[in-house]
């Protein structure tokens, strides 16, 4: 129907060029040995498979020194990062050899911002101004919700199928059937609150614990969960409570 | 201005058709100018629940494309005043249909109809979609199992988001949940989700329970919608679900195992 229309008055404008300011996923890369990186990449990848669908990446080689990113395979960085889903749209900080081959491999070349910008930058990403994000409907099979920045706090029922991903906190007043995933950027002290626990999977930056390994009498309870010594612990809240009711 | 109804489901076989053909013929019973159209292009269903398969000429497609205009495509029902068929195209796929041209149809009937009854098919492609894109009210038509609950659940996800009402912050579609094929004999021997097990999944309003009945197939096998067979059991439930859609308070029948329910089914 549109398509039509526009055949019709092909003097009408096809596109506009503009320039937009928007965040970008930085990935640093701060070492030339290209198989550690995607051993850590992907372990990363593990705590969110969906996350990182088709996700954009700027790449920043500002910390590889000089002679390392010389020897640096951009060629095979770039197909393997490829392979997993990611996007790698541009590339930023480089030498002028590394520069060049990026060139080659189809990866474009954004200008390292002046040093005045990135310290202001800097001191801003220091104070994180708390995001946290409320929902009252529940979150459905299928839907992912991503509280970037601070806390999600679901007032409803999380199904199975569905996601919250939080870089703080996750809290949830109903029944947590989905999955549950704290801290997604590392943070070790994020935790879980959930008032019925069932999930398909719970993680706090990064470490993950399945449905079938969670301990049965947990199951239905009102528990937080947290990190410990890089392991989940999940403990009752008011569990004696909870025991003389059940 | 009329109201737009989509029923769906996001699982297939589970009662889309059969709930669509009964629940618009309940709305014309009850007074109601109603027009129920097939989105299921491709895979047409809905006339032959009606039983007016013989008197389709023109369809929705054709419609779409300015072929034929809406009256020529609207089928007049036989036994129930006030009722209408929007028959979809048996030789044309979901691509056909186009969001510009389904609300040119839709703002249409609205002039004329009270209630606009969208029969959505299966999954969550192209047809599904613009079958909800306009609804003001869903209906969500769940069997008592697992992965009926969980398409459900999905679909609900996308009437929250992908649709004009949610574009618009036009407020919320209001959802009804319809569990269809229910056996308390079953759900008593844990072979199905009980009505509790479901409503606690999906958190939404309860708008009936159609209980599993023969009545149902012998129907559909017949072009009769089921709501007119005010003997079975099938059919009650139905009129007590519409009933409730238009605001009346009815208490919830078939929930429960009962000898007089199974002494229904052994004598049909």
């Amino acid at each position: 129907m549109t398509a039509l229309k526009n055949l019709s008055r092909q003097s009408a404008p096809a596109f506009e060029l503009k320039a937009r300011m928007m965040t970008l996923s930085i990935l640093r890369v701060l070492s030339a040995d290209i198989a550690n990186l995607f051993r850590q990449l992907d372990a990363k990848i593990a705590t969110a498979p969906d996350l990182f669908q088709n996700f954009p990446i700027l790449l920043d080689f500002e910390d590889l020194p000089e002679d390392a990113q010389r020897g640096f395979d951009i060629a095979q960085l770039n197909w393997q990062l490829r392979d997993r889903s990611f996007v790698p749209v541009g590339l930023r900080g480089a030498g002028d050899v590394l520069t060049g081959i990026a060139a080659g491999v189809g990866i474009g070349v954004i200008a390292a911002a002046p040093e005045r910008v990135r310290k202001q930058a800097k001191s801003e990403a220091t104070q994180p101004i708390a995001t946290n994000m409320l929902i009252r409907q529940p979150v459905r099979s299928g839907q992912q919700i991503y509280a970037e920045g601070g806390d999600a706090i679901i007032l409803s029922t999380v199904s199975p199928g569905a996601e919250v991903l939080a870089d703080g906190n996750i809290h949830i007043y109903g029944s947590l059937r989905g999955r549950a995933l704290a801290g997604v950027r590392g943070n070790t002290e994020a935790r879980i609150f959930c008032h019925d626990l069932d999930p398909e999977l719970i993680a706090i930056a990064g470490h993950y614990c399945l449905s079938d390994s969670i301990d049965e009498s947990r199951r239905g309870t009102s528990v937080q969960i947290f990190l410990r010594d890089e392991s989940l612990i999940i403990e009752g809240l008011q569990a004696q409570r909870l025991e003389t009711t059940k | 201005m009329a109201r737009i109804i989509v029923v769906t489901s996001g699982k297939g076989g589970v009662g889309k058709t059969t709930t669509s053909a009964a629940f618009a013929t309940g709305l014309a019973l009850a007074g109601n100018k109603t027009a129920v159209i097939d989105f299921d292009v491709g895979l047409r269903n809905l006339d032959l629940i009606m039983g007016c398969e013989r008197r389709v000429v023109y369809d929705f497609v054709n419609v779409i494309n300015g072929e034929a205009n809406l009256n020529q495509a609207l089928i007049k029902d036989k036994r129930v005043e006030n009722l209408a068929i929007l028959p979809a195209s048996q030789t044309r796929d979901k691509d056909a249909l186009t969001q510009e041209g389904v609300e040119r149809v839709l703002t249409e009937l609205a002039k004329d109809y009270d209630y606009i009854v969208c029969d959505s098919p299966a999954g969550i492609e192209r047809g599904a979609m613009l079958a909800a894109y306009f609804a003001d009210d869903a209906i969500v038509v769940t069997n008592p199992e697992v992965s009926s609950v969980r398409d459900s659940d999905r679909i609900l996800g996308i009437l929250a988001s992908k649709t004009r009402r949610a574009e618009r912050n036009d407020g919320r579609i209001k959802e009804h949940l319809l569990l269809t094929r229910y056996s308390p004999a079953r759900v008593k021997k844990g072979e199905m989700l009980s009505v509790d097990d479901v409503r606690d999944i999906l958190s939404i309003d309860l708008l009936g329970v159609i209980p599993e009945s023969k009545s149902v197939l012998q129907a559909s096998n017949s072009g009769v919608p089921v709501i007119l067979n005010l003997e079975s059991d099938a059919g009650t439930a139905y009129e007590d679900a519409v009933a409730r859609y238009l605001g009346e308070e009815r208490p919830h029948r078939f929930i429960t195992e009962k000898k007089r329910f199974l002494e229904r089914i052994f004598g049909n």
